[in-house]
């Protein structure tokens, strides 16, 4: 569904308002080409072409939400969200005032188209299988439009349009010995795939060496960007909205009540204005281009949407409790002086299913996986058993934290259960003098 | 169901000529109610719809999935469909031949006693403001919720040699949490159903006691503000069902799942420290562990008549009397493996292809009480629902953390601790395993948000289980 279709349609359910209603209308709108490598064969492909129509009806100071989804044809269409809020209005009726309803007054408009070169997806993967040729390649291809759009009777009439690929792999030695890769953007270009493989084929040749198996307890190490971005996503979790913290529940408490820091080193910013997402709130807010969430080390700000700003009387400042486009700030360490600095420890490339262990002490547990290495002396020596670490992040970005790299990695996420992600991570590699292994 | 029927009458008029095809109709109905600290959060009522077109034909495989259901939009998705299938036939992993056909007409329905639509949302609005008042006992109560949630699946699926499955899956989600604070100190709670879910209509209210549950969830939260940390040493372990779920879900199902010991989820889920030949042979845990596959057991979350591509639903074990029998794959992938297997190739909703899946994964009971389970144990700790969960992507190495703990000294329940965890390694695990509660002890719950696939699934699981006892096992409590 292109913005023209959505906004007529959003026209339309505006007629049929009743004078004191208002209704905002948010639009999904997704065609994407999902295709699946084992084996670097082809082992599930298909297409999904999805429109979901999101209504909050609101009346007065009471309010309800639904959704639909949406054909594509303008007269089913309309039966359809028709049909939704007829629905909406029936409930109106029957739930109480709601003293935190929330939504700009102030009518506005926007529209985004993002550039982009994307290959036919067949082409692409045919392409790839043949430059992976004799690697056990497995992964997931993920391309096409998505677009978002928010229409109000108040006068918002917002779209923002994107088209992007994501493709997601790494390549196994054996077992579970194996190197992982990304390469995702709008413009395809063949030759930075084969790049990449070709970094991929030099760490498998490491990992061919004998694995090494580790005991529990403290190492030095170094944290890719992959692996930081897995313990700034458990922050993510309930560490900077404004809710989580007037009630107690963020894992970053101590912090928030000046018990505890990271080393001043750290900032952590909600960097709206560089990110891959619409730059309106489904209420009609706009973002501002930044957040700082942590700055010094310290505690800054929270994010704020539009139901917690009103319960607590703040300004709206994100669409999402969680961070969606978040950056950690650049250090001073150069990439080539890493292994030297590390000099004997673990170099660790991802982490994988963290979880919180106990936030009220912002300790995370999670496993090491995917190109992770033993180094001696800054050499990378052999690739290393998996192994759970358990630690607080006062530690590993506090009182252990030795240095972050001054290159920062992009990380667009391939994360696709709610349709494709726009979320975005800008991060460094991190240096510290120990983690704890404990199993 | 009806309307779906009728989408199927217009795709059979204009069935593609190919191979095989199947045609998945889903239609959801959502409706969530929530009241956080005495206030209504606005209700969500959602419905969604579209249809998934796979098709077998010129040596591949393809599938097209859209919100589309008009003649228009299914015959588009077809061609897609037949788009990736000529791909396929060029670049695929395996031979288009061995995708499972099916033509099983089978219907299910679940058996409600009370409709969602019985009692009108004013009513259900009170049940939770009644909730609320139970739960804010006291300041030091800084958060608490009451919710009640309805979600209805119905899924048509026709195949082109004469296949019909239809199926209505009703749940409603009763629950409560209420948070606890002092000082730097939070501890949650969780209950009235939250962990415990199943099939059914608006009688889960009553057979989970929503109301009647409020103040022990806002008292125990409370309790542990002023508890211990749960002390770190090797100890036995008792886990309640609302932990075993989880203990079950991470370290028997996952790895039992076909695909990923094919493979598939190498690079996302992981893979599995369980291999081919393991089945039949292997000991995965002490004479006590015996676990099915069961999508029979009444209300339990996936029970059903058929999987997502049309295999019929049935009994089987995966593991007898602590050996492995069989993973936890369908038709396809016990094409691919030479393996027998289970009917449990699941899809998330219309969007997504249907790939292997837990469905109702059960530890089937053993004897006696959980007291019985208790008196067997000179110095231990029993653990209550899951807070907390990680697992390597072999799903060997985990560690679990739960919501409340207590102490068991000489075969008597003592205090209270918190922040309760433990881990080990599932293969030598389930070897610990020293007592499985009886028929009596045993619940029927399972997990609501189980990820899986590329792209992503998120799914509903079973897990029937009685509460269990493990000897010898790394537990801790909190602190940095
Ligand atoms: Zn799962």
């Amino acid at each position: 569904m292109n913005a023209d279709a959505f906004f007529t349609l959003a026209d339309h359910l505006n007629a049929e308002l009743r004078s004191a209603e208002i209704l905002f209308s948010n639009l999904s709108n997704e065609s994407s080409d999902f295709v699946r490598l084992n084996r670097n064969r082809l082992r599930q492909a298909g297409h999904v072409g999805s429109t979901a129509l999101d209504l909050t009806l609101i009346e007065g100071s009471r309010q309800v939400e639904g959704g639909c989804d949406l054909s594509g044809d303008p007269t089913e269409d309309q039966a359809r969200a028709r049909r939704l809020l007829a629905r909406l209005r029936e409930r109106l009726a029957h739930v109480p005032d709601d003293p935190y309803l929330s939504y700009s007054a102030e009518p506005s408009e926007s529209d985004h188209y993002g550039d982009a070169r994307l290959p036919p997806a067949a082409e692409t993967i045919g392409e790839l299988i043949a430059s992976a040729d004799g690697m056990d390649l497995v992964g997931i291809w993920a391309s096409g439009d998505i677009a978002e759009g928010l229409a109000s009777s108040i006068g918002h009439r917002h779209w923002h349009a994107s088209a992007s690929f994501n493709l997601d792999w790494s390549c196994y030695l054996e077992a579970d010995k194996a190197v992982k890769s990304a390469y995702s953007g709008f413009d395809w270009d063949p030759a930075i795939l084969r790049a990449k493989l070709e970094v991929m084929r030099e760490g498998l040749h490491i990992m061919s060496r004998p694995a090494r198996i580790l005991e529990p307890g403290r190492y030095r190490a170094y944290l890719a960007p992959s692996a930081v971005g897995e313990l700034m996503g458990m922050l993510a979790w309930g560490g900077f909205d404004l809710k989580s913290h007037r009630t107690h529940q963020t894992p970053l408490l101590k912090m928030a009540r000046g018990e505890r820091s990271f080393d001043p080193r750290i900032g952590i910013r909600e960097e709206h204005d560089r990110g891959l997402a619409p730059r309106f709130t489904a209420e009609g807010f706009p973002t501002p281009p930044r957040v700082a969430l942590v700055e010094g080390g310290r505690f800054a700000a929270c994010l704020v949407d539009a139901r917690s700003g009103k319960e607590y009387g703040e300004p709206v400042n994100t669409a999402s409790d969680a961070p969606g486009s978040l950056g950690l700030d650049a250090g001073t360490l150069d990439d080539f002086d890493v292994p030297g600095q590390l000099d004997t420890g673990l170099w660790i490339g991802n982490l994988w299913y963290c979880n919180w262990s106990d936030p009220n002490d912002c300790r995370v547990t999670g496993m090491t996986r995917f190109g992770t290495y033993w180094v001696e002396s800054g050499e990378i020596v052999a690739p290393v058993k998996v192994m759970r670490f358990d630690d607080s992040l006062y530690h590993l970005l506090g009182d252990r934290l030795e240095g972050l790299t001054r290159e920062r990695e992009l990380l667009l996420s391939a994360e696709t259960y709610d349709g494709r992600s726009t979320d975005s991570a800008l991060l460094p590699g991190v240096l510290v003098s120990g983690i704890d292994l404990t199993l | 169901m009806q309307h779906l029927c009728d989408i199927a009458d217009v795709f059979l008029r204009q069935a593609p000529a190919c191979d095989y095809w199947t045609l998945r109709l889903v239609e959801e109905e959502h409706d969530h109610l929530e009241v956080r600290q005495g206030v209504v959060e606005p209700s969500r009522l959602t419905y969604t719809s579209g249809a998934m077109v796979t098709l077998v034909g010129g040596g591949g495989i393809g599938y097209g999935a859209t919100s589309d259901l008009s003649a228009a939009g299914l015959r588009a998705a077809a061609e897609r469909a037949a788009g990736w299938a000529r791909v396929h036939a060029r670049l695929g992993l395996f031979e288009a031949g061995i995708y499972p056909r099916s033509s099983t007409r089978a219907d299910y329905r679940t058996p409600i006693e009370e409709p969602w639509s019985t009692l009108p949302i004013g009513e259900k609005l009170d049940i939770l403001q009644a909730a609320n008042d139970a739960l804010a006992i006291e300041d030091r109560i800084v958060d608490w919720s009451a919710w009640l949630a309805r979600r209805r699946v119905s899924q048509l699926l026709i195949t082109s040699d004469g296949g019909r499955v239809s199926q209505v899956l009703d749940y409603v989600h009763p629950g409560l949490v209420a948070v606890a604070n002092e000082g730097s100190q939070t501890q949650r709670r969780h209950g009235g159903g939250s962990d415990g879910s199943q099939q059914g209509g608006l009688e889960r209210i009553a057979a989970v006691r929503l109301l009647e549950d409020a103040p022990r969830v806002a008292e125990e939260a409370l309790a542990l503000l002023d508890a211990p940390d749960c002390p770190q040493d090797t100890r036995d372990l008792v886990l309640l069902p609302s932990q075993m779920v989880l203990q079950i879900h991470e370290s028997i199902g996952h790895p039992l799942e076909l695909d990923r010991i094919l493979g598939d989820e190498r690079n996302y889920a992981g893979t599995s420290f369980v291999t081919p030949g393991m089945f039949g042979r292997y000991r995965y845990g002490s004479e006590l562990l015996n676990v099915t596959f069961d999508p029979t057991v009444p209300m339990e979350l996936v029970s059903g008549v058929a999987d997502d591509e049309g295999a019929p639903a049935a009994r089987e074990y995966l593991i007898r009397r602590g050996i492995l029998e069989r993973p936890l794959g369908g038709a396809l992938s016990q094409a691919r493996a030479g393996l027998p297997g289970t009917a449990n190739t699941r899809a998330s909703s219309w969007d997504r292809p249907p790939i292997d899946r837990m469905g109702n994964i059960n530890l089937e009971p053993g004897e006696g009480s959980l007291a019985d389970l208790i008196a067997q144990v000179e110095r231990g700790v029993l653990m209550d629902t899951n807070r907390s969960w990680s697992i390597d992507d072999s799903r060997n190495k985990f560690q679990f953390g739960c919501e409340l703990g207590r102490l068991i000294e000489d075969g008597e329940l003592k205090g209270l601790v918190r922040n309760p965890g433990y881990r080990g390694i599932s293969a030598s695990f389930w070897r610990s395993l020293d007592g499985v509660g009886g028929p009596e002890s045993l619940e029927i719950r399972g997990v609501c948000n189980c990820g899986k696939g590329e792209p992503n699934q998120s799914v509903y699981v079973g897990h029937a289980t009685p509460p269990c006892l493990f000897r010898d096992v790394a537990v801790f409590g909190g602190g940095e």
